[in-house]
């Protein structure tokens, strides 16, 4: 008796502490997009076939494990063939094929007609983040921005707590217009990445030297989360995407802030800097550009990534350092960052990396001195 | 005269001695035995990475390895667990098998057999040395996926890469060689009166197996080769600023990589068509359907290859083309499931290990075919594709498939290699231990996938937590747990306190291989004997 009253509240217990369980899933979602429901629709149906399948082949074997065993006395019968039942387990099964094949393939085709798109946005993915051009197409704006992971490493390292969008979070989201069918370019500017958000059902690769596309229209304001979805190198779990779908008016909102603060990044890579705000502001931008391979104490990874703490380049001649940040070099991993950050950016990057980690040179590199080397 | 010298060898035995025995050997039973015992060596070593991804996992947030050490963990765990454990396994079973069941004496190219193996120490010397090199701070090992997509694996790859395109030709070149051996065998030595269609299902899985890998393994070598003079040569075959083509390599690779799937599960249909009817004490059911759905497989293995590839953007008509064919594969694979029911239904069953094994092959074998059969749908696969949800589907059909295959053909023939009795009680806790504990592992995949979870990513959102918890308790007993085949194994093969087998081994067991001593003698059916 009280062995049954233990188990029972241990099994409380259990369900107890199950509800204390984050948010999980066991089952795909339909998503907010007519081919996430397409998706879903399918997924569920080809499921319950299988799982009637199985209960009936499962069934005949537990049968048998049961009935026919030798310690029940169980002879074994002599038969070893039957054409008609195995021409009939044969056809029936392509009968059943059929039944599935035919909703995937309509829902196939409605998904590859990407024509009477009412705005286009090109994707490009890049080790390890997403790029969007808001500057294709009949609508077309100009607006064009890197989006990263926005997670603070402090918590990936666990030394804080995780929020709920751990690694689902980025600086820079991209935001679209609800009710608009959103046309998507992607290509890459170095491996293969796949750009995939579950709820619209949407997974393409980004393949360096191709442009494929893929569209999406949702009514339902919100904000979507993924990830990349195809290997692409050291942070391929370091690189999500998140999108806002706002209203019509929202969205035009955010076409004037995005073109207010481009103008004020012009601007700043006009004025002259005092160093202690190069410093400060190269700090946030190496966080977001440069931590992944070279690490925020410079030290890089050991013949993967090379260290800055101490290096010749970051120590010595500042013309080489701001050549190497703005051309890359070409066949690494270093990327050609004058095409990514602007002026300002650069020159707080390098000013920040020739006096961090103990690479006390006292130089300012200003954005002007970028310009000239660009 | 031949009559005389045969005469001497059975009764002599003679066999070399020392090292030299295992260096030199063309005997097909010794270097069956060294591709087994590597294989098992390789299954640990695969098995510790596998541990190592699985502690990562544990829980979100980075622990005991860094993204990128966590990528060469990825890379090696798969590499060696297709090309060294499974293929050498079953290249090891054929070699052991397939003249005994063909009442052969040996295979036909014994000094060729030799090279096979011997070329496979070099091949994954040369690999996991540089795995130890990356540990000592010389570089990276491999870190692109065992499925090495351009250009990830050319342009940006390590320096190891060139070790590793050296280690997979040596590999190719090895498979190709064994299947050459298998097909001479199978086609000049099967004994007088052993025609095509009294071959045991076994050989005929390997028969068909072995052309599958002369066909695919040289388009393999074709790809590393391309990615070599890409890496070294200047060329730009995958490299679309030189005009190459990236989706080409995955062209290339899975019309190498979807035959290879096959290759790797083939041969277990075979091991299972064996046991199962021995433990049911009836006859195979539909044994020439069991043939002609093994070929069906084996041509539709070459027409699928691109539904590894729907997200790269392929116009509709192909994507169309490739789900049907996909999905045909479910047909031949489905006579296969009823013909193992319908042997056990209204049998005399008996469940020693190698039936256990194989029952839970149909069944968890038999979940994989399902969720393969969702994953060939497009519009659903763009969904599961590269997820969790793929990770739990190649691993019901590798490990509960392909592996446990293995497992189920070392617990039945372990008595004829050694003479011995395997420890059934222990037997019967490496069963139950590996299958509960590989589902605990595999199946929350499925959920993680369906959540979002992409795979191959060394840290993951909150909500996949819970999930990755279960899998990696599951993957630490499952690990463990293969001790106790190792020491059964070991045990046996002593044999100290083992009970000594009889020549049939199981009451059901039929077939030239039962007719001859346990253990088989070193030279074996120097006469060939009479099939009716
Ligand atoms: C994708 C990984 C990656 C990222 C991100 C990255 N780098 Fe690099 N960086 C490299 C590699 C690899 C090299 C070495 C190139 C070579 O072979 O010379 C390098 C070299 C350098 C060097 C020269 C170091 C030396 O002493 O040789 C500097 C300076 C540098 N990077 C600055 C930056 C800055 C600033 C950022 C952020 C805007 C950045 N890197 C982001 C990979 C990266
Ligand atoms: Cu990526």
């Amino acid at each position: 008796m009280s062995a049954a009253i233990r188990v029972a509240s241990f099994i409380g217990l259990m369900l107890v502490s199950m509800q204390s369980w984050a948010e999980y899933h066991l089952n795909l979602r339909p998503g907010v997009t007519s081919f996430s429901q397409g998706a879903y629709d399918i997924h569920t149906l080809v499921m319950w076939i299988c799982v009637v399948i199985g209960i009936v082949v499962f069934g005949a074997m537990i049968y048998s494990i049961v009935m026919h065993r030798k310690s029940r006395g169980a002879v074994a019968a002599k038969f070893d063939d039957n054409l008609t039942i195995e021409i009939v387990w044969t056809v029936i099964p392509f009968i059943i094929l059929g039944f599935m094949a035919v909703p995937a393939t309509k829902v196939l085709l409605a998904m590859e007609d990407v024509s009477d798109s009412d705005m286009s946005i090109k994707v490009t993915g890049y080790q390890w983040k997403w790029h969007y051009d808001y500057n294709v197409g009949e609508n077309a704006q100009d607006i064009s921005f890197f989006s990263n992971l926005a997670t603070p490493m402090e918590e990936i390292h666990n030394k804080a707590t995780k929020e709920k969008n751990y690694l689902l979070e980025v600086d820079n989201r991209i935001v679209v217009p609800a009710n608009k069918k959103i046309r998507l370019l992607f290509t890459s500017n170095d491996v293969i990445h796949a750009w995939w958000i579950p709820a619209f059902g949407v997974k393409q690769d980004a393949i360096p030297g191709y442009i494929n596309d893929a569209w999406f229209k949702t009514d339902k304001i919100g904000t979507y989360r993924g990830q990349c979805a195809e290997l692409c190198g050291t942070n391929h779990g370091f690189m999500p995407i998140v999108v806002d779908v706002v209203s019509e008016a929202d969205y035009e909102k955010w076409v004037a802030s995005k073109k207010e603060s481009a103008a004020a990044a012009e601007a700043s890579s006009n004025k002259t800097w005092t160093k202690a705000e190069l410093i400060e502001h190269g700090k946030a931008v190496y966080a977001t550009n440069c931590v992944a391979c070279h690490q925020a104490s410079g030290e890089g990874i050991p013949n993967v990534f090379p260290a800055l703490k101490g290096s010749a380049i970051a120590t010595g001649d500042v013309s080489k350092h701001i050549d190497i940040v703005v051309h890359g070099k070409t066949g690494t991993a270093m990327q050609a960052f004058g095409a990514q950050l602007n002026d300002a950016d650069l020159a707080a990057l390098v000013t920040y990396e020739r006096n961090a980690w103990g690479n006390d040179t006292g130089d300012a590199v200003q954005p002007a001195d970028i310009k000239a080397a660009r | 005269m031949s009559a005389v010298i045969e005469e001497h060898h059975d009764d002599h035995d003679h066999k070399p001695t020392g090292i030299g025995r295992w260096l030199f050997s063309t005997n097909h039973k010794d270097i069956g035995t060294m591709y087994l015992c590597f294989s098992f060596l390789m299954l640990f070593i695969g098995g510790t990475l596998a541990l190592v991804i699985r502690a990562e996992l544990f829980q979100p947030g980075l622990q005991f390895i860094d993204p990128e050490l966590f990528n060469q963990m990825t890379t090696l765990h798969g590499l060696i667990m297709v090309f060294g454990v499974i293929m050498p396994a079953f290249v090891g079973l054929a070699n052991w098998m397939v003249p005994l069941m063909i009442g052969a004496p040996d295979m036909a190219l014994p000094r060729m057999n030799n090279w096979s193996f011997w070329l496979l120490p070099g091949a994954f010397g040369l690999l996991i040395a540089s795995l130890i090199m990356s540990l000592m701070g010389m570089g990276s090992a491999p870190n692109f996926g065992w499925t090495f997509y351009a250009p990830l694996s050319t342009t940006y790859g390590p320096d190891s890469t060139d070790f590793f395109i050296f280690s997979v030709h040596m590999m190719g070149i090895s498979s190709i060689m064994g299947a050459i051996n298998i097909i001479a065998t199978i086609i000049n030595m099967r004994a007088p009166g052993m025609t095509y269609m009294k071959m045991p299902i076994f050989v005929w899985t390997w028969f068909i197996t072995a052309y599958l890998l002369i066909a695919v393994m040289p388009v393999l070598a074709g790809a590393v080769t391309m990615m070599l003079t890409d890496r070294n040569f200047g060329t730009s075959f995958f490299s679309a600023a030189g005009g190459g083509d990236p989706v080409l390599f995955q062209h290339v690779f899975w019309f190498f990589g979807h035959p290879e799937v096959y290759i790797m599960i083939l041969p277990s249909f075979g091991i299972i068509s064996q046991i199962v009817p021995t433990f049911s004490r009836k006859k195979i059911f539909g044994y020439s359907s069991m043939v002609y759905a093994t070929s069906s497989i084996a041509f539709l293995s070459f027409i699928v290859w691109a539904h590894h590839m729907f997200t790269t953007g392929m116009p509709v008509a192909t994507e169309l083309f490739f789900m049907y064919a996909t999905m045909l594969i479910a047909v031949p694979t489905g006579v296969k499931v009823f013909n193992w029911v319908s042997t056990m239904w209204k049998g005399s069953l008996t469940f020693e290990t190698p039936m256990l094994f194989a029952i839970a092959f149909i069944f968890l074998f038999t979940i994989g075919g399902f969720t393969g059969l969702m994953l060939a749908i497009v519009p659903a696969d763009f969904q599961y594709h590269d997820t969790y949800f793929v990770v739990a589907h190649f691993h019901y059909v590798l490990v509960s498939g392909a592996l446990f295959g293995i497992f189920a053909a070392v617990y039945f023939w372990l008595p004829k290699w050694t003479g011995n009795m395997y420890d059934e009680g222990l037997g019967k806790w490496h069963f139950w231990l590996s299958t509960i504990s590989m589902n605990i592992l595999f199946f929350p995949m499925h959920f993680l996938g369906l959540a979002g979870m992409p795979r191959r990513i060394p840290d993951y959102n909150l909500q996949f937590a819970e999930f990755n918890q279960i899998a990696s308790i599951g993957a630490f007993i499952f690990g463990f747990s293969q001790l106790i085949l190792l020491y059964n194994v070991i045990k046996t093969i002593r044999g100290k306190s083992s009970e000594k087998a009889t020549d049939q081994v199981w009451e059901g067991a039929e077939g030239l291989e039962w007719t001859l001593p346990s253990p088989a003698p070193f030279h074996s059916f120097t006469t060939p004997p009479t099939v009716k």
